[in-house]
């Protein structure tokens, strides 16, 4: 093969380049620095029962369990290009999935865990194979679909107690024949073990071969064609994953309510969970869970302190972040040219 | 030259009874330097991603590297060698430039399923991404935002990234259109630098750029296949004028420089 001389490029004055940013080199040391964020934040959060009160360390498990449920609506949208609102009927999936399998099999966390990612596992990738034929508006319309049959059926359904919800769900246990888990804390752990366990799925998938292609969907998934890509696969493989994920949040929040209700497979979830994505930073994983924290801080708590009205004031957040965080919560990150940047192989530090 | 590399036989696409493309019937030979020109609304942009398989022929057979790939995807074509380009460049805007023909590269030489961590397959992929990188001078711009690349860089990072496909046949959709007289001048370079045995098929309206780099040119004027032969061949043929300088006034020049075909 013949090699091209390189003169620097002198045309176009107009789209003059900025100086190269420090993108290939110097990624090793942000890396370690965003692992070592990433660690710290763990251990934060696990110390969380040891100097809060039960009532917070309940909301907090919440937070965790919704957050992996937008980190898994941020794989499609964020990174594949495909917005979505029926991630909550495979978290509603796993959460009756693991309800089912803790009354009538096992109290053992990890088993309900596995179900009910696999349950989810499935009914994405059947639905998916419909679902990733369409793109844009067509697929934010089909996965609405998805989430509104989603929501009808559990409502219909005896197994899953129809309206009424699923009720009598036995707490958890973690060791095969243990006790049931009573205390909050525990519970906490367990959520925040899954949450850990998601999020660190997520930050391999999307800094993998297979990360690199559905960034490759989003930009040009007919470019990708092109270069002989079956973007069809690749879009039903992250269409899958992600509804496996939401499976898994769902499940972590049947481990800590002990009730599933069709609400919690609504569109009013699928809407917040879409709008903190959105608000923290499509295409990044850390700004999204941001997000999802103070969406749910300000719906339940700060809600619940002005008589009601926290759908209000969030509705009132989202307007300010549009105008005012055009790039979401990750945005105000200067490693934001990271999260789109070059990824594993150039060795180079994308942000969890 | 024994058999021909790409086969068009009676290739046809009709919407209804608009004849967009109508029996066309030539053949490029392997290694050659194709053209494919025509006026505006010849159908050559059609005839292009009938050939690439964005479109399918409604009638007719091609046949490529001997197998007839008439019914197969775009994706299927380009793993087994046929590569196109695009008209406007069609590059990973938010990806960097290595990152773009990385994907390409892991298409065809790496796992393009793998989603654990392999330090060592990313490694070579990384190796031939940068190979093909600096083949077409942008190894210095590898971790660039490919958005933030000038438009001349964007068509050499175009060509990686067809080379990094490994291609036995290139189609380039217009690759002038919208470029500088010296931007033009560089990619024609480009374009006589590749491996004499990649085969080149360039659908063009810039018939100065076409003459310059084709041994052999096909015309195509409202759909239909009018001539075809060496370039001196064609600017003789009269049919070839007609359909050019047309017989009423104001009809376009022969010998057109830029400006961009919506055809």
């Amino acid at each position: 093969m013949s090699t091209i001389n390189n003169e620097k490029t002198t045309v176009d004055p107009g789209t003059k380049t900025p100086a190269p940013r420090h993108a290939v080199r110097g990624g090793g040391r942000r890396r370690w620095l965003g692992l070592l964020l990433a660690v710290v934040a763990l251990l934060v959060l696990a110390s969380v029962p040891l100097w809060l009160s039960p009532y917070p360390v309940t909301m907090l498990s919440r937070i965790l369990a919704f957050a992996l449920l937008v980190v898994s609506v941020d794989l499609l949208t964020g990174y594949t290009g495909l917005p979505t609102l029926g991630q909550v009927a495979y978290f509603g999936a796993g959460a009756y999935a693991a309800g089912l399998t803790g009354i009538y099999l096992t109290t053992n966390a990890f088993v309900q865990m596995v179900v009910g990612t696999l349950v989810a596992a499935a009914l994405a990738l059947v639905t998916g194979i419909v679902a990733v034929r369409t793109k844009g508006f067509v697929f934010l319309m089909v996965t609405l679909a998805i989430t509104e049959l989603a929501h009808k059926q559990a409502e219909a359904m005896a197994l899953t107690g129809g309206s009424n919800g699923l009720s009598g769900i036995p707490g958890i246990s973690i060791l095969p024949g243990g006790e049931p888990i009573a205390l909050v804390g525990y519970l906490y752990w367990w959520v925040l073990f899954v949450f850990a366990l998601g999020v660190a799925l997520s930050v391999i998938l999307v800094r993998s071969p297979m990360g690199r292609s559905m960034r490759g969907i989003r930009d040009g998934e007919e470019r990708m064609r092109a270069i002989g890509r079956r973007t069809f696969m690749v879009k039903l493989v992250a269409f899958t994953f992600a509804g496996s994920l939401a499976g898994m949040a769902g499940t972590a929040w049947t481990a800590q309510a002990r009730f599933v209700s069709p609400g919690d497979m609504a569109f009013a979830l699928a809407a917040i969970a879409l709008l903190s994505v959105v608000f923290g930073g499509a295409g990044t994983i850390w700004g999204p869970i941001v997000a999802a924290a103070i969406v749910i801080l300000i719906r339940d708590e700060i809600g619940a302190i002005a008589d009601g009205r926290g759908g209000m004031i969030l509705g009132f957040v989202f307007v300010l972040a549009v105008f005012l965080l055009p790039r979401g919560i990750a945005g105000l990150s200067r490693r934001r040219a990271a999260a789109v940047g070059p990824t594993p192989i150039a060795g180079e530090g994308d942000e969890l | 030259m024994s058999e021909a590399l790409l086969k068009l036989e009676g290739v046809s696409l009709h919407y209804g009874s608009l004849k967009a493309v109508d029996d066309v019937s030539f053949e490029v030979e392997r290694g050659a330097r194709h053209a494919l020109i025509g006026p505006n609304g010849a159908g050559k942009s059609t005839l292009f991603s009938v050939i690439g398989g964005a479109r399918k022929a409604t009638a007719g057979t091609i046949t490529f590297n001997g197998q007839d790939i008439t019914a197969e995807s775009e994706s299927t074509r380009a793993r087994a060698g046929l590569v196109r380009t695009f008209q406007h460049s069609s590059l990973f805007l938010n990806m960097s430039v290595l990152d773009n023909v990385a994907l390409a590269v892991e298409g065809f030489e790496g796992r393009p399923w793998r989603f654990f961590p392999s330090p060592r397959a990313d490694r070579k992929i990384r190796e031939r991404t940068m190979e093909h990188l600096t083949n077409v001078g942008l190894a210095d711009r590898a971790g660039e935002l490919c958005g933030n690349l000038s438009h001349g860089e964007r068509r050499q990072l175009e060509v990686g990234m067809v080379l990094a496909c490994n291609p036995t046949m290139v189609l380039f959709d217009e690759p002038a259109a919208g470029m500088s007289a010296a931007e033009t001048h560089r990619f024609m370079d480009l374009i006589e630098s590749l491996p004499a045995d990649v085969t080149v098929l360039i659908v063009e309206h810039d018939l100065d750029l076409v003459f310059r780099l084709a041994q052999s040119v096909s015309v195509l004027a409202a759909g239909r296949l009018i001539a075809h032969g060496s370039p001196a061949e064609v600017r003789e043929d009269e049919a070839v004028k007609v359909a050019y300088l047309g017989e009423s006034e104001g009809a376009e020049p022969l010998f057109y420089s830029g400006g961009s075909d919506v055809a």
